[in-house]
């Protein structure tokens, strides 16, 4: 495949991309932009990536052990790609460059010319030169396909070994962990992760980790790789130690892949890597260079926000933009194993007359150190392990050398013991930047409030900011907060003009003042008679708190018409019911008698998305009856008309399925039954699927379990519908009772906490800390709430009853159903008219010609009777 | 039914629902019927139960509450809100409902129909 260049009238620059990582992608991505922006520059981009599929997120890929697939990982699609015309070839190995003709040819023969050439080919692993390092089951960690490797080996493997105890051989050996192997990280150092901790630091490390069931070997080196005794390998160290292994991992750090531009005459480093200028260029004029494969400074960066930053530097050189790479800091933050992580900056105390602050709390785990320059003035550098929640003002004090407090150890120091100040959004220059992950600065978020952004949602939604790892969510938004504040916006709460309270506060003023009814609650903390926004919330509350009858006089008023009448009501005033039908389990006598009061009361039928069966068009006046039928018959209210939990849809699972690891049908009937019933701020939706394909699409769900070997995976905050959002992972392995703990716990979290309409995926958008704080309340019970959340739920689940029993049980309530106080007679204006065998609401028009009709035969009838 | 000075007796107080509504057939009309509690007394309100927006007889199934210390009831299909005095629909002023004169007497609920 060839091409020729069209310089001339069109001014097309053709642009090639080797490599499509995450940074090549990243720069694929800026040229899009540019192309969508209204400008002259056209630019023609192809993509040549040796890897058999486009970019995907290398940062997460322990993630593919504990059930995320390929396709979740990936950062981009082919049909994005193609919808913004990037031509790009998979499997396309580039070997040759031809800087005279301004050409590259691929293994295959291909030749793709270029105006502009950039290399993103990234690193590959360092295999130290081991005697035995090239026997099967000796691997390493970096792509997708190395995992697919990974988890063939673990699966005929108990012991696994990972060499290096860096950032990557840690989360390689959680990667083992996952798999279900006994654990062994083998280090050349003294101590784990030596680049980013400090000694005190590892040592803590190296304790917490190896209470995870992680056997830790420091300062050994291996000397070979021999046939073992009682597993497949043994490891001989040069003391004289062995360390028997089924399989061994290499992760013993990185080396840029620039064998390309090294055989192609490009200016290389001493020690590898493609030298690059500021506007990432290599020796040759037109060819570029970013991401792992390059060395700026003298320095290779083995990040992934580093590497983005010299795409966008890269992009914008390209297209006469001024935009340079800098250097970039190196601090990170991240949980390792669950053991929470945070370096920034100089973290060894490196720089002259450097001075320390060291706070270590033996037990509960956690070491904080600051570095601090000779005049005590400035933050040099941190190492944080166990707690890293002082890791974000730790960085902006770095980062932008604002002056630190006098007492520098009250930043480290627990609450109490100093002053510890917080550092205040005010307090960080427009430069300081909030979001790494989309480069926003403090500038930019002033610059969206300025243009009419008036809360967090929509300061995201043009800036981006928060919407990568999500880190700064808090930060963002006491930015977002004090930005209003000096404009003299007030952040209002109010529910509406009824009472001067969030649903939330609402929620503790019902639950603490032992409320039980509306106009308790108005008369008390309100005014006026309530309207479809609080009445409803109001409603809800009450609900969830003491789980009475909804129909009870105290509650029937507040109750949206849906509730009213335990049905969902329809265009023209009919309703649908809908029975539950837990898990989608249903015997064929059940359906008979489904199908049977479907054609008795002629109604419309049709399965709905969440595996039961609607029957539309029944009359109010009808309900108690058709109720009674079903009831009898062994059904329950299905709760469709309510904001509560809806259904459990499940995969057929083990029982039946070839594939399946655990019954999903019956764990998705136990939760059904079990948080059927439970009125929340909005509907809800579970699903559990049987095994990792998913059929039941659980991550779509409020609540996802996904069977695995060993239990269930739980994911948290799903949506389908208007706005999807996948699920989060949020804990794995659980076992029916610990699934159900937790469940309890985020459920009832959410019934307190959120706002009214609010479905989870959106209240976990808002939930200050995001994901990581609901794991910290839920887990961790780092409220102290977890049992009392627990006690509500089985409160709620102990006074269960299904309303439309109560209903028809009871005179007065089984009153309400009448059409007209003073009349037996129907609705008139309730037409149907038939479809596909079925009915269904007759339109306007249909009306007016049937009752024209109607009026003629009634002539004809009288004509005739004369 | 009874007729008495242009005054219907439609039902008795024990039909009407406190804080909601009900539907009343008078003279082949659809009426809704309101009873709520305002401070301490009950007020009754009357009006037609067709729906303008939903083009259904449905208004007797909406909630009532108050917009600036104002009694209203609101559509159950699409939440209009109109006020039960006057019949003005408050989202769009060119609507209106047909209010009926309305009171209790004796138990008895007495209407007004016009026309």
């Amino acid at each position: 495949m060839s091409s020729s260049v069209n310089i001339g009238s069109a001014q097309k620059m053709r642009i090639v991309v080797v490599g499509n990582g995450m940074v090549g992608h990243h720069f694929v991505d800026q040229l899009i932009q540019e192309n969508a922006a209204d400008n002259d520059t056209q630019l023609e981009v192809v993509v040549l990536s040796a890897e058999p599929r486009l970019a995907y997120d290398r940062v997460h890929l322990s993630e593919y052990f504990s059930g995320k697939t390929a396709d979740e990982l990936a950062l981009t699609t082919p049909e994005y790609y193609q919808e913004h015309n990037i031509q790009f070839e998979l499997s396309a190995k580039v070997v040759n460059i031809n800087k005279l003709a301004k050409s590259v040819t691929t293994e295959s023969g291909d030749v793709f010319e270029y105006d502009k050439l950039v290399l993103s080919t990234g690193s590959y692993p360092f295999v130290p030169p081991i005697p035995g390092n090239d026997q099967p089951h000796c691997l390493v960690y970096r792509t997708i396909e190395d995992l697919e490797d990974i988890s063939a080996s673990a699966a005929v493997s108990k012991v696994g070994v990972v060499v290096g105890g860096g950032l990557l051989g840690l989360e390689a050996a959680n990667a083992l962990k996952e798999a279900g192997l006994q654990t062994h990280v083998v280090e050349f150092a003294p101590q784990l992760m030596a680049v980013q901790v400090d000694g005190g630091g590892g040592r803590l490390l190296r304790s917490k980790i190896e209470a995870l069931g992680v056997q830790v070997h420091t300062q050994k080196a291996t000397q070979s790789i021999e046939a073992g005794d009682t597993c497949r390998y043994k490891m001989c160290f040069a003391d004289g130690e062995v360390l028997e292994t089924d399989m061994i991992l290499f992760s013993a750090g990185i080396r840029p892949s620039d064998a390309l531009a090294r055989e192609f005459d490009l200016e290389i480093g001493e020690r590898g890597g493609i030298v690059i200028d500021d506007q990432c260029l290599t020796s040759d004029k037109d060819i570029y260079a970013i991401g792992e494969c390059a060395l700026w400074n003298n320095f290779i960066y083995g990040l992934v926000a580093p590497g983005y930053t010299m795409a966008r530097a890269a992009a914008s050189h390209i297209v006469g933009g001024d935009l340079t790479f800098q250097g970039a800091d190196m601090s990170t933050k991240l949980k390792l194993m669950g053991v929470e992580v945070g370096s920034i900056g100089d973290a060894h105390a490196r720089t002259e007359g450097a001075l320390c602050y060291t706070y270590e709390n033996q037990p509960e785990e956690v070491y904080k150190k600051i570095v601090v320059d000779a005049e005590g003035k400035k933050l040099l550098g941190s190492v944080l392990i166990g707690d890293t929640s002082d890791y974000d003002t730790l960085l902006q004090y770095a980062l932008n050398d604002i002056e630190l407090p006098e007492k520098p150890e009250s930043l480290i120091l627990p609450a109490g013991a100093g002053d510890a100040p917080g550092l205040g959004a005010d307090a960080l220059p427009d430069t300081a930047t909030i979001c790494s992950c989309h480069n926003v600065s403090k500038g930019d978020i002033i610059e969206a409030v300025d243009q009419g952004a008036c809360d967090v949602g929509s300061v995201k939604g043009c800036t981006k900011a928060a919407t990568g790892c999500g880190g700064c969510a808090a930060l963002l938004k006491s930015v977002v907060d004090s930005e209003l504040e000096k404009r003299g916006v007030e952040v209002k709460k109010d529910i509406c003009e009824h009472f001067a309270y969030s649903r939330q506060e609402l929620f503790h003023l019902v639950k603490v003042g032992s409320i039980k009814s509306f106009d308790e609650l108005v008369e008390k903390h309100g005014q006026g008679l309530g309207c479809e926004i609080c009445k409803p919330a109001v409603g809800s509350i009450m609900a969830s708190v003491w789980n009475d009858f909804i129909l009870k006089p105290d509650h029937v008023s507040l109750q949206d018409t849906n509730d009213t009448y335990l049905g969902n009501m329809q265009k023209d005033g009919t309703y649908s019911i809908i029975p539950r039908i837990p898990g989608g389990e249903i015997t064929p006598e059940k359906l008979i008698v489904i199908g049977e009061v479907g054609r008795d009361y002629k109604l419309y039928t049709k399965i709905t998305g969440g595996q039961r069966i609607d029957l539309f068009g029944a009359k109010v006046e009808q309900l108690p009856e058709i109720w009674e039928k079903l009831i009898n018959a062994g059904f329950e209210t299905g709760h469709a008309y309510a904001k509560s939990l809806r259904t459990v849809k499940s995969c057929v699972g083990s029982t039946w399925c070839r594939y399946g690891v655990q019954d999903s049908v019956g764990q998705a009937i136990d939760l059904e039954n079990r948080y059927k019933g439970l009125r929340a701020p909005h509907k809800i939706k579970f699903a559990v699927s049987g095994c990792t394909r998913e059929c039941a699409e659980a991550q779509s769900k409020d609540i996802g379990v996904i069977a695995t070997e060993n239990g269930w995976n739980l994911y948290v905050c799903g949506n389908g519908g208007m706005k999807p959002r996948h699920a989060d992972l949020f804990a794995t392995d659980l076992d029916d009772e610990t699934l159900v703990k937790y469940i309890d716990r985020v459920l009832m979290f959410y019934v307190r906490t959120a706002d009214r309409l609010q479905r989870t995926s959106v209240w976990m958008e808002n939930l200050e800390g995001g994901l990581e704080y609901l794991k910290q309340v839920v887990i961790e019970d780092s409220l102290g709430l977890g049992e009392e959340l627990e006690a509500q739920m089985q409160n709620v689940v102990d006074t269960y009853q299904c309303e439309w029993k109560t209903a028809i049980e009871n005179e007065q309530s089984r009153k309400r159903f009448r059409r007209f106080v003073n009349s037996d007679k129907s609705d008139l204006n309730i037409v149907f008219v038939e479809e596909r065998d079925q009915i269904r609401p007759a339109t306007e028009e249909e009306k007016k010609k049937l009752q024209a009709q109607s009026i003629e035969d009634a002539d004809q009838l009288a004509t005739e009777v004369v | 039914m009874t007729t008495q000075n242009d005054w219907i007796s439609v039902c008795s107080d024990d039909d009407l629902v406190l804080n909601s509504g009900v539907c009343a057939l008078v003279n082949d009309k659809e009426v809704a019927i309101f009873k709520m509690k305002t401070g301490s007394e009950d007020k009754v309100f009357a009006v037609s139960n067709w729906d303008p927006f939903g083009k259904a007889n449905v208004l007797y199934r909406g909630l009532v509450g108050s917009v600036d210390g104002a009694e209203v009831i609101i559509a159950p299909l699409y939440k209009q809100r109109y006020n039960l005095t006057t019949g003005q629909c408050l989202d769009d002023e060119s609507v209106k409902l047909t209010v009926y004169p309305v009171r209790v007497e004796q138990d008895k609920v007495l209407l007004q129909s016009a026309g």
